[in-house]
């Protein structure tokens, strides 16, 4: 799960990690307000959506009047943001972050997560701030300081000092500032089970404080369970209404571009099933994966929400049960063709536990649509096929 | 011969009483699986599916000499499960669990080196060895004797591979569903060569997906120590950037970790790669003739 920059600013303030100070406003008068409330004479106001690149897209700007805080409130607030990481859709901009304007001397970068081939935290920086970390990692990435840290011993000085030396920075109290961020950042990592945090940029200031004037974090999924705090931050707006559907009925759904709607069990072989249909030269419209619980009810939803996509042409039930009962299946399929209008043809390959008695069932049912396939690479063609109309 | 498991195996199952502890502890005795007992706080003394119930790992470790725990407590309390079994001289756990904490699974990982234990999972079919031990939830029907070695990230694609190759009159040795977390235990690194070192096993499959980078390892060691053929997959060439795809570990972050990376490696370390899992069991009959 993420959160917006404000969330995760707020959570920083509580770990006393230094932030410009910055209030959350849902209309033009409240961030006018906001401002008036902060004071000073040099604001910026932050489109609040869970992507990056917002100041590229035209979602930061600088306001030197309350008069500009209110014009630019008034423009970014329901403006669509295109960022790089939002998709050519671009986002719908519900809040904004009005924020003191910050002495920016230089900018960094600093990021924490998991390190995957050493199985703990990987704390990087770099003094390429306000870059994509992403680029700054294939061009030069010897201006990134990698340093993993083993949560058993937590941060030690020795982590620091790599860091500090790392980034050239040289002035005592400036090193002892960094440090002291970088720990208190650590702790935030491990306490709030966090996936990624990443602030860039985090600015030295004038007087050679160190500020977050970005926060980006994700959280792990597994552990929300033990962070209601965190849970509460939740933006559902934020979130592709259908994916979460789906998440509510133990579906796991990611909507794709293609033609050929997906229902499998297992994510490896629902990728697997989107590569064959590619291989066979179909495009996959969704990858989706019922899950070791399916039942009538799950599959008839996952038909339900593979349907709203006015692009599928086909779609490819792909199941080797294992847990998952064909028969189960075949029920489902019976159940979401009376629930649903499944206008398009169905290809059904049932493989695994009870796969003979599954296809009994959808034999004796003789449905319309459905097209029985005998293997992965079968079935693969046959909703190709029919997308195109040919079966 | 086969690799980590056999028919000789005792295995003890922590979850043992709980419905999926009981349902697979059934499936896995059946299929001829030596449980030997199972661990379940506070019902010690009791007795289930006709095998004893101990309240601790070590108690349950002293009476039946286990070596193998099959892991099937929920997600929130399964670190400590794990822990407890590295700490009663446990050798080998076999985790199921999904959705687990990755915290959780950082710090038990830890302490199971530490002790000298293997995992393997968590969110994992489990471990096969054809025809003698299941600890797992995989369909073991489908799993027919013979000279290939398997390992998976994915469940289902285990069984399409087993199936395949089954399906071309060839067999399965061992099959190791190593799981699609972001911090696993027994990986392919260090499973290769016990297949590599397995007399019985002549070929090796190796299924992998997005993310992470557990399969360029895979395609260095295999350039440098593997003289068995392998023939590989990797799931998610379609799959969009910065985007999960069901499994926790299965996310292209930036550019790192994309199908198309690990097949090129693979392919540069002399494995043959095949674009669908469909082509699989062909691929394997292929290699070894
Ligand atoms: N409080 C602030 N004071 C001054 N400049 C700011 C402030 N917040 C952001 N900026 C400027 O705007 C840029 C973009 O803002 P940032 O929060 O990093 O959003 P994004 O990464 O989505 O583009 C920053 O790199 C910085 O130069
Ligand atoms: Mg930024």
């Amino acid at each position: 799960m993420n959160v917006h920059e404000y969330q995760a600013k707020q959570i920083f303030a509580e770990y006393g990690v230094p932030t410009p100070r910055g209030l959350v406003a849902n209309t033009v008068e409240e961030a006018v307000e906001n401002a008036k409330k902060l004071g000073g004479n040099l604001w910026v106001v932050k489109a609040q959506i869970h992507a990056g690149g917002r100041g590229l897209g035209g979602g930061v700007k600088l306001a030197k009047s309350i008069e500009e805080v209110e014009k630019l409130a008034g423009e970014i607030l329901g403006m669509t943001l295109v960022t790089h990481q939002t998709g050519p859709e671009g986002k719908l901009v519900q809040k904004i972050y009005i924020e003191e304007g910050a002495d920016i001397q230089d900018e960094f970068y600093l990021g924490i997560v998991l390190d995957r081939a050493k199985e703990m935290p990987v704390i990087m920086a770099s003094t390429e701030g306000g870059m994509e970390i992403e680029k700054v990692a294939e061009e030069t990435p010897e201006k990134i300081v990698k340093v993993a840290v083993d949560p058993t011993i937590g941060l030690q000085g020795f982590h620091g000092r790599e860091l500090v030396f790392g980034l050239g920075i040289t002035d005592k109290q400036e090193q002892r500032k960094f440090i002291d961020f970088a720990s208190k950042l650590f702790k935030i990592y491990m306490d709030k089970d966090v996936e990624l945090i990443e602030i860039n940029p985090l600015i030295r200031t004038g007087s050679g404080d160190f500020l977050a004037l970005d926060g980006k974090m994700g959280f792990d999924d597994s552990a929300l369970y033990r962070h209601p705090d965190i849970e509460a931050m939740r933006d559902i707006s934020e979130e592709d209404p259908d994916e979460r559907e789906a998440g509510q009925y133990g579906l796991s759904y990611v909507s794709l571009d293609g033609e050929i709607g997906c229902m499998v069990n297992g994510a490896g072989l629902a990728m697997g099933t989107m590569d064959t249909i590619n291989f066979v030269g179909g495009t996959p419209a969704n990858f989706l994966d019922v899950g070791g619980k399916a039942n009538a009810e799950t599959v008839a939803k996952g038909f339900e929400i593979i349907l709203r996509n006015p692009k599928v042409k086909s779609i490819f039930v792909n199941i080797f049960g294992g847990i998952v009962r064909c028969d189960r299946i075949a029920n489902g399929i019976l159940e979401a063709t009376k629930k649903v209008d499944v206008k398009v043809p169905v290809v059904v390959r049932l493989d695994g536990t009870n796969a003979a008695e599954a296809a009994e069932i959808l034999k004796n049912a003789n449905i319309e649509n459905v097209i029985p396939a005998t293997d992965l690479l079968d079935g693969a063609k046959k909703a190709v096929a029919a997308a195109k109309g040919e079966l | 011969m086969s690799i980590l498991v056999n028919k000789d195996t005792k295995v003890i199952v922590q979850g043992f009483t709980g419905g999926e502890g009981t349902f697979h502890s059934e499936q896995c005795m059946a299929y001829g699986t030596n449980i030997v007992g199972g661990v379940t706080p506070n019902k010690g003394g009791q007795t289930h599916l006709g095998k004893p119930v101990f309240n601790t790992v070590k108690e349950a470790v002293e009476a039946t000499g286990a070596t193998v725990s099959m892991v099937f407590v929920p997600p929130a309390f399964v670190a400590d499960a794990v822990m407890e079994a590295a700490d009663a001289g446990i050798e080998l756990a076999v985790i199921i669990t999904e959705g687990a904490p990755v915290k959780d699974m950082m710090y038990a990982k830890m302490y199971a080196t530490k002790k000298g234990m293997k995992t393997i999972g968590p969110n994992c079919p489990g471990i096969i060895t054809a025809e003698e031990c299941k600890i797992g939830i995989m369909p073991g029907n489908i799993f027919k004797k013979g000279p290939v070695g398997l390992i998976s990230k994915s469940g289902t694609l285990t069984y399409e591979g087993a199936n395949q190759v089954v399906q071309e009159g060839l067999g399965i040795s061992t099959a190791v569903g190593i799981g699609g977390d972001p911090i696993i235990g027994l990986s392919y690194k260090q499973l290769l060569p016990m297949f590599e070192e397995d007399p019985e096993t002549k070929a090796i499959v190796m299924i992998g997906e997005i993310g992470g980078d557990l399969e360029i390892q895979a395609a260095k060691f295999i350039k440098e120590n593997i003289t068995k053929p392998v023939v590989a997959f990797i799931a998610g060439q379609t799959a969009p950037k910065g985007k999960r795809m069901g499994h926790a570990g299965a996310i292209v972050s930036g550019s790192a970790g994309t199908a198309a990376e690990k097949m090129a490696a693979l392919e540069a370390a002399g494995v043959k790669v095949v674009k669908t899992p469909a082509e699989i069991g062909k691929a394997v009959k292929e290699v070894l003739s």
